[in-house]
């Protein structure tokens, strides 16, 4: 499975999104410039966290309009799979490949912190090692990741399942304690109505190297894997 | 004939957004002694000048480029004044 990690001015999560899928997963991974125009010899594109283009404007405002992000728009249109990570998060729903907006956090402060998330559904390649209703730990390290979209666009969310990841308690309790930064309904990642595309404010490369002390965050790659075996077996 | 405008955009957060940042100015201007303050909201202000054929084209682009990246639509709104800029007829001298 070969992984593109998208490098736009101002990102800083990409080597550690490079270090999980080259070094730990040993999978074919290659960086790529925001001006490049060709990924079709991707499977997987991932927006990494950090500060494109400073954020300025809007967080993941001007990354959009990027030759990559063009790109990215063709590759997730043929059904492959795209995950924005934070920042990549902010890209994706900027782009409008993803519904709804990210805004700054109800307390305002930039939140740097390990929180317990709930993994919402797991019929899908990014979930599928995960448990239904899992309670995991991953980081979360962000000013403006507070989950915005309207009524109508939350009942649509709801309705289709694409709401992947929730902030809860210990035991996966959602309540507004939980919520760090005032996401509506405690959202920590949706997913596209088709299922390729995912942003999550937590950061799953993060938690994924034992050196590190948690490794909640591995099992979303290692789903993405054992879904291309699977993938791959049914075509031979 | 070509002329130039000058554009001043102000972008809003929807009413349906909560604003902390409001909030916290709200919270210091109170401190200040301004017991007297409503809601704040703050929003972006931005200028702009392009050359076009007339208003109604200047106003039609300006439009559009506020739809595509100068606002977001998920969380903003926005609203822009046009204003015709003078221009210098060339061999005149500007003084």
């Amino acid at each position: 499975m070969k992984f593109g990690v998208l490098i736009f001015p101002g990102s800083n999560c990409d080597r550690d999104v490079a270090l999980v899928t080259r070094d730990l997963l040993k999978q074919p991974t290659r960086m790529v410039w925001h001006q490049e125009t060709d990924l079709s010899d991707l499977d997987v594109v991932i927006i990494p966290g950090g500060f494109s283009y400073g954020d300025y404007l809007r967080c993941g405002a001007i990354s959009r309009f990027s030759p990559a992000m063009q790109a990215t728009l063709t590759h997730a249109q043929q059904g492959k799979l795209v995950l924005g990570i934070c920042n990549g998060f902010q890209v994706l729903t900027e782009s409008g490949m993803l519904p709804g907006a990210l805004v700054r956090n109800r307390e305002l402060h930039f939140i740097c912190d390990r929180l317990s998330i709930r993994v919402e559904r797991t019929d899908l390649p990014w979930t599928q090692a995960y448990q239904p209703q899992q309670v995991i730990t991953l980081p979360i390290a962000h000013g403006e990741g507070c989950y915005y979209a309207d009524q109508t666009t939350l009942k649509a969310l709801q309705a289709n399942r694409q709401i992947l990841f929730r902030y809860c308690n210990s035991s996966g309790e959602i309540d507004t304690v939980s919520n760090p930064n005032g996401s509506v309904e405690n959202i920590a990642g949706i997913c596209n109505l088709q299922g390729n595309v995912v942003g999550m404010m937590p950061h799953p490369e993060r938690a994924s190297d034992p050196t590190l002390g948690y490794t909640d965050g591995l099992q979303l790659f290692q789903g993405l894997l054992a879904s291309s075996a699977v993938q791959q077996a049914a075509v031979a | 004939m070509t002329q130039i405008y000058q554009a001043k955009i102000y972008v809003t957060l929807r009413p349906s957004v909560l604003d902390p940042a409001g909030t916290a100015v709200q919270t210091g201007l109170k401190q200040l002694g301004n017991d007297n303050i409503g809601s704040i909201r703050i929003g972006k202000y931005i200028e702009l000048t392009l050359v076009a054929d007339d208003e109604s084209t200047a106003s039609q682009q300006v439009d559009r480029m506020c739809d595509q990246l100068l606002a977001n639509p998920v969380i903003e709104n926005y609203r822009f004044d046009l204003q015709l800029m003078p221009t210098v007829v060339a061999g005149e001298d500007p003084r």
